[in-house]
């Protein structure tokens, strides 16, 4: 399972890098993997704001319809259109691109609740039990 | 595959569609029409020839019958969907509606005679359930509970309150959350715990001034009893909250247990599931509703009155009502057929239903858990879910057990549902499967797990013996086509791509 030491993880299995104030969110290698073949994603709108754990948009597999959730509040900023035409680069490059927002944090601080790479890693083996 | 005891059970030759067997002039009747369909000069109001296939009366006849040879029904074998609860449909009930067939809903006489019956059924269902009112009309589960969760809503409006959220157990239907959601809602979803059921305690923290009901569905779609159900109830009513019960699996406590003892205000049944009617293509279904005393006045309209002198009536003055929500007494054909089902077995009949459909589950689960992971040990009623955890390891998913289990004359289980399991297998073999048949289906599973372990290959491969192998769906997810356009080409296949 590949765990970039890099990132933050939050428990709904969303990673987050940050950038300059900003977060951009995509999902983990582990949740693609569970999803199986992904088929379609959709986004709120560019613009939009958030709140920390709320969806932002949902991605559908062959086995299931999920949601993704923000894991800090803020406004959506950037989208990854490509994406929506080509969501099976989700199951290909989860980390690079298949990001799928990045979110201006309202309060830079609130990623201290997120997960590094050690204690996802950690939180994934007692999900497994 | 030399091994296995295939059951090859489809004609030879792929039926294409019967717009391939379409030439001009081929539609010649050997016996007179009362009129002439391709002469435009015999139609009132067409502008133009209706574009269907030219056909001859046996080509039609024997495409449809060589399709219906493709299919699979509950009267070819047993049909695990967990969760659907495919029973066998007894002939009687199919016998005794088609009677009705004929009666027109402004025959006042006739109507009489079915109102009669569905006032009967409606006490019938009030007793099983111990609620209070009853509607017959919503045409599917889905459709029930739409309509209970708008008696809710309308039952929050008038109680001058904003309660906006509805709580839903994350074992719950996908069609909890968009009836909530269409009925004007929004919905929380829920953690059920690692035992599988909702804890009173989980639900105490999610209990605030906007929750105006829980949702929740018992026994669960993990086959479990909800078992801290009435505190659960006593919470939201203390709360100003309702409790609505999905009854999808109501086919499990049948003179066991009743929801409006369990503390329920409101709850739909699916006739189609529980009272064996026919659904999953085979016909419409029936969602009715029922209700407590203080949410009755919100019901669809019309409801069944009955006079001094036993006549039967509809009453449409009811002014608090939801309003209608299905035509002429919804889909009447399946209540009546249910109606059948109730009267032949009688109340201890039920009652056997239930303990035998809760037996046959739990033989196949103690059996089949020899070879397949079994995620939660909590005890189960009517239906149980398995993983392919221990596949997993070989490099087989749920997915390719499911195919491989049509090669042996089954229908596959239920795939994927609940979320809560992941590689979920949820297998429902209800009341009707005899023990000859549970030990087929049993052995057919052990073979899939043997085959995993010593030839996953052949599994990735499966069907091979059915009309159509194995479709790539997600091709088919990415590349949605929903229409047919009239002059493709029948080579057309997106099966095979």
């Amino acid at each position: 399972m590949n765990i970039p030491d890099d990132l933050l993880y939050t428990q709904d299995h969303e990673w987050g890098r940050i950038e300059d104030g900003t977060l951009r969110v995509g999902i983990t290698d582990y949740a693609a993997t569970e999803l199986g073949d992904i088929v379609f994603v959709e986004f709120v709108e560019k613009g939009s704001h958030v709140a920390k754990g709320e969806a932002f948009g949902t991605i559908e597999s062959v086995k299931a319809v999920s949601e993704v959730y923000a894991p800090a509040s803020g406004t959506v900023t950037q989208i990854n259109e490509p994406l929506a035409d080509t969501p099976e680069l989700l199951n290909q490059d989860c980390y690079g691109d298949a990001w799928m927002v990045v979110i201006e944090m309202d309060d830079p601080s609130e990623v201290k609740d997120l997960m590094d790479a050690p204690a996802y890693e950690e939180f994934l083996a007692q999900e497994a039990k | 595959m030399s091994d296995r005891a295939t059951i090859t059970r489809f004609p030879e030759i792929r039926e294409p569609l019967l717009r391939a067997r379409s030439a001009a002039g081929k539609n010649t009747r050997p016996c007179p029409a009362p009129f002439d369909a391709a002469d435009p000069a015999d139609l009132d109001i067409a502008e133009k020839l209706p574009d269907i296939p030219d056909v001859s009366e046996v080509e039609t006849v024997r495409h449809f019958t060589r399709l219906s040879r493709l299919n699979y029904g509950i009267d070819h074998g047993m049909y695990p969907l967990g969760s659907c609860t495919m029973k066998y449909n007894p002939k009687i009930s199919e016998e005794l509606a088609r009677r009705f067939q004929a009666v027109h809903p402004a025959d006042t006489r006739a109507m009489n005679t079915v109102l009669g019956y569905c006032a009967l059924l409606q006490g019938y269902l009030r007793e099983i359930c111990g609620m209070d009112a009853c509607c017959l009309w919503p045409a599917a589960g889905a459709h029930g509970e739409l309509t209970g969760m708008m008696t809710i809503k309308k039952a929050v409006e008038r109680s001058g309150g904003a309660r906006t959220k509805v709580l839903i157990p994350d074992t719950a239907h996908g069609t909890n959350p968009a009836s909530c959601t269409i009925a004007g809602f929004t919905t929380e979803n829920i953690p059920s715990g690692k035992q599988g059921y909702l804890s009173a305690s989980t639900l105490r923290e999610h209990l605030d001034g906007h929750v105006a009901a829980l949702m929740i569905t018992n026994p669960n779609t993990l086959g479990i009893f909800e078992r801290e159900i009435q505190e659960i109830a006593r919470l939201l009513h203390d709360n100003g909250s309702y409790l609505y019960m999905d009854g999808a699996n109501l086919n499990a406590i049948l003179g066991i247990a009743r929801p409006g003892d369990m503390g329920v205000d409101c709850m739909h049944i699916n006739l189609h599931k529980t009272f064996g009617t026919p659904h999953g293509g085979g016909g419409p279904g029936s969602g009715p509703v029922l209700v407590t005393k203080e949410l009755e006045r919100f019901l669809p309209s019309p409801v069944i009155v009955c006079d001094d002198s036993g006549n039967h009536s509809l009453n449409w003055d009811r002014p608090d009502s939801i309003g209608m929500v299905h035509s002429c007494l919804g889909n009447v054909n399946v209540l009546i057929r249910a109606l059948v089902y109730l009267l032949s077995l009688g109340g201890e009949g039920l009652r056997e239903v239930s303990l035998r459909a809760g037996l046959n589950a739990n033989y196949l689960k103690s059996r089949l858990s020899r070879c397949f992971d079994l995620p939660l040990d909590t005890p189960t009623l009517h239906e149980f879910v398995l993983s392919d955890r221990y596949q997993k390891e070989h490099g087989v998913t749920t997915m390719d057990m499911a195919k491989a289990l049509m090669e042996f004359g089954f229908h596959p289980p239920t795939v994927y549902f609940p979320l809560v399991v992941p590689g979920a297998i949820m297998v429902e073999p209800t009341e009707t499967e005899s023990l000859e048949e549970l030990d087929r289906f049993a052995q057919a599973m052990e073979t899939i797990a043997a085959m995993s372990r010593e030839n996953p290959q052949t599994l990735h491969e499966t069907p091979q013996a059915c009309p159509v192998k194995r479709v790539d769906e997600v091709w088919a997810a990415r590349n949605l086509v929903l229409t047919w356009g009239a002059g493709e080409s029948n080579e057309e296949d997106p099966v095979s791509k």
